[in-house]
């Protein structure tokens, strides 16, 4: 049965998994509480974020730090409700 | 609820397009019911903004790991447990 690039437990791989620690940094606190406001504004459920996460291109999904899979899907779920314009987010940083 | 503690369960095989909670390792195996907790919103349509409801029943099932993994290396009595949904539960007893 083919399985989504998340549900990945049990693949094999020869890589040894990182364990090691490191400190946040402030962009990746930033978004934690993000995801923490837009709850408490029923703007998006942890299940959202999930299935936003889920649905990222698997090349995507790969390159993505833990954060940036959350980033990911805080932008894909409020592009979705009409909260984000496409591409607002890109224009403002570009811009 | 449905099942109850000590219970043995089969865990559907089928696949889903969308999202679930249900992890592709554990699909086709067969477990005991460790614990009924009580319902709780289905996560599979709260993901796409719905309410979740009906509630759907939750369960703590056990398996041993050397079912779930053909290769595994470790002690027989080894177990792995996991909070699984009763629509993905089916009896094996």
């Amino acid at each position: 049965m083919e399985r989504s690039v998340h549900d990945r437990g049990g693949w094999p791989d020869d890589a040894p998994i990182d364990r090691s620690e490191h400190e946040l940094a402030d962009w990746e606190l930033l978004i934690d509480a993000l995801v923490g406001a837009l709850g408490s504004h029923r703007l998006m459920n942890v299940d959202e974020l999930r299935r936003g996460i889920e649905s990222m291109p698997p090349d995507q999904y790969e390159r993505a730090s833990y954060y940036e899979r959350w980033l990911f899907s805080i932008e894909a779920n409020m592009t979705e409700k009409g909260v984000l314009a496409p591409g607002e987010l890109d224009t403002r940083i570009g811009g | 609820m449905t099942y109850h503690p000590g219970q043995r369960v089969r865990v559907a095989d089928r696949a889903h397009d969308g999202h679930h909670r249900t992890p592709g390792y554990v699909k086709g195996k067969t477990g005991t019911v460790e614990r009924a907790y009580a319902s709780f919103t289905n996560p599979e349509t709260r993901a796409y903004g719905d309410d979740g409801l009906p509630q759907q029943p939750l369960y703590l099932v056990g398996f041993a790991q050397r079912d779930v993994w053909p290769d595994y290396p470790g002690a027989s009595r080894d177990r792995i447990y996991l909070d699984l949904f009763e629509h993905w539960l089916e009896d094996a007893e």
